[in-house]
């Protein structure tokens, strides 16, 4: 039996194990229909021209964990930005672990969506938020739709300034030898709000583990939305990352995403401007090697005037890697004076690395400024020379190169702790150590 | 050039393009529909042999079991292939030395072009080939091209006369499978042009062909090969108009060029069928299959300029194969109305030390949709490629669009490749200063337009450039708002 099969018929199991009679499981059916319909995506489809998720299918994923594993806290603290206060939302196999997990109800709302999917003082939100920008024809979107039940449910009402980030957290013990998780998130930022959330997902074993997650992020009138993506996952871990942020007057997200290992994964970021004068920022550093593949897929649609939006991805491939950059920018007819930039940068390290861009645009006014760049190439040997005869040795060079060609990203992440731990890792993933800060 | 400019203005000038024609030569056409019988009767009408014929059947297979694509950015009411005749030719075949023996309708109509055949050889020194409805009719300066061994003339005639030539290059470029057009056109092109420069030589002329679609019904299937052997040069001038009709006529071309090694093919397009009236009714559908192979040393460039047509859908492409070899595609697509162009390059990088660059400058006016679609490959021992592109649009209203689908795939570390898009609109600042100045605000746009444009139109011919500037003031009228 294969996958689509599988889940297609475990949804009557599911079924079996939820509220069938709450609203939003008519939700749910809808989507299981489409994904009947669809399935998953192939290389056929233009947006999976690039990524095939063949190879990922082929496991025998277990849809639902049993039982709750205990992880014990210094066991998995490397994960977590410990450095600094936060609010944390932890899942294990799928499953809350309220022992690792730090939530809040005083003055927001930090805790899970399987509250907020069954508690009728959420009703109004869930009503009003819950998979109304998730597009209704993605067939991954509907699956995880399908099969939504747990995951993080953040709403900071009206003026709230959100003191401490929030940290979301995924991990996978390798309990059940193939594991398939569908965590679904909902953001609601309330007017005049700001947040920051980091999102990771770590698997802890060799076993293999196949994400497919859906965060709905709904920012408000002058809200700040900051959201971080870490991706530093285990060689047997794929990530299917699909957010979809609607943007109301005079609001700003921004979304960093650092992909630093996994097997496959696919970060489809979706932007939606629902109102004039707003600030979009999609910003990513790719480094990866062996045989990983890390494919982003952006879309930014400019529907109302005076916007802006900067994307600013970088890459670098080494070994066998694969990097694939999508970006679309979509400017419709009334949407005048919009300002769009689009920057795409890659170095490729290796004989046997690939890289696969393709920047897009798609425009339909004419009073707008819109460029794109994009750009492969190599580390400047001159540089390189430079350094060296000051005594650099060649492979610090090296990394100094590429610290400085990812810095653009980090320079506009404002947490310092992410920044720290980002450039630690970039280190561990060049094997240097500078023994200075940059 | 024995032209001056002056005199090519003045020529252009009373060149009554902007409106069709139609010369009512008695032609000879097959009946609507595609099938084998019809492919053998094409081949058997071009006095093929046996081979050529068995070389468009299996394009014909081939294609029976293709279907349309619709990746591109375009929306049209496809055409019905079964509804279409595939040949007609002018019924009096002239095979004539001088041009006194020629239909005089027919020199009406040349004059109407302001080809001028008697003009052009006296004074441009350009051999024209003409293709009136599929049949080569008028070859000019055969003789002087003859002298230096170089073959220029229709392609039915090279498959007669030099079939050794053809059966060794045809469809290497673009096999008869490639694609829905491409196979279609394989099974049933009825003439086109066939050059071969042979080694060494610099071809004295820059080699045109004029295409023009006359009889109702018939969709034009030209075939093009351009082969310049070792150390050769040639520029070729391709030029396309049509007169205006109500349903929508197929254009569905190939051209193929070869060079080999050290070679040069300058290839430069004015395309300006018929694009539809004001409200996007009729207009010629434009699907063309362009490509080059560059062997060792060698250098293709495409330059083009497209102002026409109702849906473009076309490609010139490089395929770099041999070491150092060089890939040049400047283009401008100006759509206006209702026209849609799905136009772009496509760069195979497989030699070392390959080089490409692609300058390519949209304007889309009115309710039209233009769209540049690029590939840029590297493949993984194209050590040292090198790759520029630029890709700028220009929007005029509210109501056009303007795309940019460039794909970029590198699999060799040492490959650079740089992308820029930008998309802008003509600054009211800009018409001001013109208007200011005395210059009507159509007049500045056509200015401007033509300064965004300079990039491109400097690598056009002489002559060509003259046309096109004049070609991009035309499709742009009536478009300022």
């Amino acid at each position: 039996m294969d996958l689509k099969e599988k889940l297609v018929s475990s949804f009557m199991a599911f079924e079996g194990q939820i509220d069938v009679d709450a609203p939003v499981h008519e939700i749910r059916s809808e989507a299981i229909k489409v994904f009947e319909q669809k399935g998953f995506p192939t290389k056929k489809e233009e947006s999976w021209k690039y990524t095939s998720l063949n190879a990922l299918l082929k496991n025998d994923y277990t849809v639902f964990p049993k039982e709750e594993s205990a992880l014990q806290f210094q066991d998995v603290k490397k994960y977590f930005l410990h450095e600094i206060d936060s609010y944390k939302i932890v899942f294990v196999d799928g499953i809350y672990s309220s022992y690792l997990s730090e939530t809040s109800h005083e003055g927001l709302d930090v805790c899970l969506m399987s509250a907020a999917l069954s508690k009728p003082k959420y009703r109004l939100i869930i009503d009003n938020y819950f998979n109304k920008i998730a597009p209704k024809d993605d067939g991954l979107t509907a699956l995880n739709t399908a099969f939504s039940r747990e995951g993080a449910f953040i709403n900071i009402p009206k003026g709230k300034v959100v003191e401490k980030p929030i940290q979301i957290l995924h991990f996978s013990t390798g309990k059940e030898s193939a594991l398939m998780l569908q965590p679904r998130n909902l953001v609601v930022v309330g007017e005049n709000a700001h947040v920051q959330i980091i999102e990771r997902h770590q698997s802890l074993t060799e076993n293999p583990v196949l994400t497919n997650s859906v965060t709905e992020i709904h920012a408000n009138r002058n809200s700040i939305v900051d959201y971080y993506k870490i991706q530093n996952d285990a060689q047997t871990a794929s990530l299917i990352d699909n957010t979809y942020i609607a943007q109301k007057k005079h609001s700003h997200a921004s979304v960093h995403t650092f992909s630093l290992g996994g097997n496959i994964t696919r970060n489809n970021l979706n932007f939606y401007h629902l109102d004039e004068r707003i600030d979009s920022t999609l910003k990513g550093i790719t480094i990866i090697g062996d045989k990983q593949h890390v494919d982003h897929s952006t879309l930014v649609h400019h529907a109302q005037p005076n916007c802006e939006s900067h994307q600013d991805y970088k890459g670098i491939y080494a070994d066998k890697s694969t990097g694939v950059f999508n970006g679309k920018v979509l400017v419709d007819k009334i949407a005048q004076k919009t300002n769009a930039f689009q920057q795409n940068n890659n170095i490729l390290i290796d004989d046997r690395a690939v890289i696969n861009t393709k920047p897009q645009l798609e425009i339909f006014a004419d009073d707008v400024k819109c460029s794109h760049g994009c750009t492969i190439g190599q580390l400047d040997e001159e540089a390189l020379f430079y350094l060296q005869s000051r005594g650099i040795p060649s492979k610090e060079a090296r990394a100094l190169l590429m610290y400085g060609f990812a810095n653009n990203v980090l320079a506009s992440v404002k947490i310092d702790e992410v920044k720290k731990r980002i450039k630690k890792l970039i280190a561990m993933k060049l094997n240097v150590n500078i023994g200075f800060e940059l | 050039m024995a032209y001056t400019e002056e005199e090519l203005k003045k020529e252009l000038e009373t060149k009554e393009y902007e409106y069709g024609f139609y010369t009512d030569i008695e032609a000879e056409t097959f009946p609507n529909g595609l099938n084998e019988d019809i492919v053998r009767a094409i081949s058997k009408k071009k006095e093929e042999p046996e081979w050529m014929t068995e070389w468009r059947l299996e394009a014909f297979r081939a294609w029976e079991k293709m279907e349309e694509p619709e990746w591109a950015n375009v929306t049209y009411k496809k055409p019905s292939f079964q509804d279409i005749s595939y040949y007609s030719a002018p019924k009096k075949k002239p095979e004539y030395e001088s041009l006194d023996e020629v239909d005089p309708e027919l020199l009406e109509t040349f004059k109407k072009l302001g080809i001028s055949i008697e003009e052009q050889k006296k004074l441009a020194g350009v051999a024209v080939d003409v293709v009136m409805d599929s049949v080569s009719v008028a070859t000019t300066f055969k003789k002087t091209l003859a002298e230096k061994g170089i073959i220029f003339c229709s392609i039915s005639e090279a498959i007669k006369e030099h079939p050794e030539l053809v059966k060794k290059y045809i469809g290497t470029v673009v096999p008869q499978r490639d694609n829905f057009y491409a196979a279609l056109n394989s099974a049933v092109f009825s003439d086109g042009s066939f050059c071969y420069i042979p080694k060494g030589v610099r071809c004295p002329m820059e080699l045109s062909t004029y295409f023009r679609i006359n009889q109702a019904g018939t969709g034009q299937f030209e075939r093009t090969l351009v082969v310049a052997d070792e150390g050769s040069y040639v520029s070729y001038l391709e030029g396309c108009t049509a007169p205006q009709r109500d349903e929508n006529q197929l254009h569905a071309a190939v051209v193929e060029l070869i060079a080999l090694d050290d070679a040069e093919i300058k290839y430069s397009t004015v395309q300006n069928w018929f694009p539809g009236d004001k409200e996007g009714k009729g207009g010629v559908f434009n699907f063309v299959t362009k490509r080059g192979l560059c062997e060792k040393n060698a250098k293709i460039s495409w330059t083009q300029v497209e102002t026409g047509s109702a849906v473009t859908w076309k490609y010139p492409s490089c395929i770099l194969k041999g070491d150092n070899s060089i890939g040049e595609f400047y283009s401008i697509a100006v759509t206006n109305n209702y026209q849609q162009a799905d136009t772009g390059t496509k760069m195979i990088h497989i030699g070392k030390n390959t080089r490409s660059t692609i300058i390519s400058k949209g304007i889309s006016a009115g309710k039209s949709q233009n769209s540049y679609r690029g590939l840029v490959q590297v493949n993984r021992g194209a050590e040292n490629a090198r790759n520029f592109s630029q890709c700028d649009s220009l929007l005029m209203g509210n109501l056009c669009g303007a795309h940019t689908f460039p794909y970029i795939e590198a699999k060799n570390k040492t490959a650079q490749i740089e992308h820029e898009a930008t998309t802008s609109k003509i600054g009211e600042d800009q018409i001001f200063y013109c208007n200011q100045r005395g210059i009507d605000t159509e007049k500045a746009i056509a200015l401007i337009v033509n300064g965004f444009s300079k990039e491109v139109l400097n690598k056009l011919p002489m002559e060509f450039a003259v046309e096109a500037q004049k070609l991009l003031e035309i499709s742009l009228e009536g478009s300022v708002g």
